[in-house]
């Protein structure tokens, strides 16, 4: 919704898709998880697979309206591990998506 | 999930393989309060509430860069054209306030400020004609400040007058940079039928109509555009069109999210998202390739009108559906030096000055970024601003030139304007003078498409 003075009311939801491409190995599912617990951030939905070539891809949902940390400390922690883990880490929030690709 | 992957790995693409990027958030600041007859007082006051106003916009947008993973290129600033601020001073020089601007615009560490404007469509006042005087100077002195001059509208007619003043301060302005190959001129754009709410520069100033402050937007995205356009190389044109739609859509979506956002975190009212689609130097990211992706052989080769006609028009129809307010200049833009795929086109002798006027008659926004000899004269120059002048009144529409008359360059020689100015090719002009029509003196009246009442 858009208020009078044209300011964005979101939905009041904090949820961030977070998006992990790369080079497939033992242990990424477990050490982004782990990363997101630490955080008490809570996996809504995840979705994950492994392409041709052991090209790992997998797309988080993650809701962290009761994080520990907000998006911006959360996603620096995530790109810890996934330079750890020589994987690309991609943290955004979700209103992005709903702007661009729904009506 | 509320999103299928395919959804999200659509954004992440553009961003990562489509140079997809917000090309500005530009804040307008309203300074007619700061106006006072010692002009080193109105300075201060200026100074003291652009600095107060857009502390937190640099640091704000980066924040919301990284909140939604979309790159936001420039943070510029748009003011009260400063003749209507200074000519309360009995100054009869402004270099003071391009000085103040170009020092507040460091400290806050964003790219560029504009508002180094003057309206005289009709007439100049005193305040206009220190200021267009004071232009020269101010950029060769100023590394950010982005000076406008609106010439001309389809309401008043055309300044004939100011033409040619602007043509002479055109001259003034490469002469006194000539040692960075008369950069000044591109930061220095004359107008016909401005918008007061552009957030693009040089144009860009915030007019007396709009409110205290206010944020717009500049999207981006040729690459994208491009990219559509190549999924389908046999489509006819109506599924060309709808392609392009839907991309726009998108692209613009993202803009009105992004403006929104930065909007409600500064507590500053949101204005517009102009749907112009900008290029950069970057291969990938121009609009010129976007045309020739269409099927042209060249960029300025037969069709290219209609081609440019076509795009513009998808981008708006997709863009207007995606935000809640569209303006600014809202049209594709053809820098020639700022465009590779343009360039290109020009060094390969597809696209000349001629074909470029003709593209801007179906809806770019104007004569930008070219580069012609040295030697080009005071009334050439005039002359050229003219006919985009009369391209923009009779159609109602924005044009304006953005033209650097390189000192000491001539034709086939390459200028390196650096970052997003690029590189332009100097151009050739035709030298049959048009000096007795420019020298005529006065105004061109309104044309009967004024008479809309």
């Amino acid at each position: 919704m858009i208020s009078r003075n044209g300011v964005i009311e979101l939905q009041g939801k904090e949820r961030v898709v977070v998006t992990v491409t790369g080079q497939d190995r033992v242990g990424i599912v477990a050490a982004v998880s782990k990363t997101l617990a630490d955080h008490n951030a809570n996996i809504v939905d995840i979705s994950q697979t492994v392409l041709q070539e052991n090209f790992f891809a997998m797309i988080l949902l993650v809701d962290i309206a009761n994080a520990s940390a907000d998006l911006l400390d959360l996603e620096e922690a995530l790109q810890v591990t996934g330079t750890a883990l020589g994987v690309k880490v991609m943290v955004q929030h979700e209103d992005i998506f709903g702007f661009m690709h729904r009506i | 999930m509320p999103f299928s992957t395919q959804e999200i790995m659509e954004t992440i693409t553009m961003v990562e393989n489509y140079h997809f990027d917000i090309r500005t958030v530009t804040m307008g600041i309203n300074i007619l309060d700061c106006a006072d007859p010692e002009i080193k007082v109105a300075t201060r006051k200026s100074s003291e509430k652009i600095l107060r106003l857009a502390e937190k916009l640099v640091k704000t947008v980066h924040k919301v860069e990284r909140t939604y993973g979309i790159p936001i290129i420039n943070k510029r600033i748009a003011v009260t054209p400063i003749s209507l601020v200074a000519q309360a001073s009995k100054a009869n020089n402004y270099l003071d306030f391009a000085v103040m601007l170009d020092r507040v615009a460091a400290e806050l560490g964003i790219d560029f400020i504009g508002g180094f404007s003057a309206l005289v469509h009709k007439g100049a006042t005193p305040g206009a004609t220190t200021l267009i005087s004071s232009i020269p100077e101010a950029l060769a002195a100023t590394a950010k400040v982005c000076s406008s001059v609106n010439v001309a509208t389809t309401k008043a007619g055309i300044n004939m007058d100011a033409i040619l003043q602007m043509a002479q301060v055109i001259k003034e302005t490469a002469a006194r940079t000539a040692d960075r190959n008369g950069i000044g001129c591109a930061k220095l754009v004359v107008f016909a039928n401005t918008p007061e709410d552009n957030p693009f520069m040089a144009g860009a100033f915030h007019g007396i109509g709009e409110p205290e402050a206010v944020i717009n937007i500049g999207i981006s995205g040729p690459g994208v555009v491009k990219a559509a356009v190549e999924r389908l190389p046999d489509a006819d044109f109506r599924n060309l069109v709808e392609e392009i739609k839907r991309v726009a859509f998108k692209i613009t979506r993202a803009g009105e999210l992004i403006g929104r956002k930065v909007s409600g975190e500064l507590n500053v009212p949101f204005g517009i998202v102009d749907l112009s689609l900008a290029p950069t130097p970057a291969v990938g990211d121009s609009v010129a390739n976007i045309l020739e992706a269409m099927g042209l052989e060249r960029c300025g080769c037969p069709g290219t009108t209609a081609a440019l006609a076509i795009l513009n028009d998808a981008v708006k129809k997709g863009g207007a559906m995606a935000s809640s307010a569209i303006g600014g200049l809202s049209g594709a833009f053809i820098p020639v030096s700022e465009d590779a795929g343009m360039i290109a086109a020009v060094q390969a002798g597809a696209l000349s000055l001629e074909k470029l006027e003709a593209m801007t008659c179906v809806c770019s926004v104007g004569l930008d970024m070219i580069a012609v000899p040295g030697e080009t004269t005071v009334e050439t120059i005039a002359a050229i601003i003219a006919d985009e002048m009369a391209i923009g009144v009779i159609n109602n529409k924005t044009t304006a030139v953005r033209i650097i008359p390189v000192p000491g360059k001539t034709v086939g020689d390459m200028i390196e304007f650096g970052g997003l100015l690029g590189t332009a090719p100097i151009m050739p002009v035709k030298n049959f003078s048009p000096a007795k029509f420019v020298r005529r003196g006065g105004h061109i009246p309104a044309p009967f498409q004024a008479l809309t009442n």
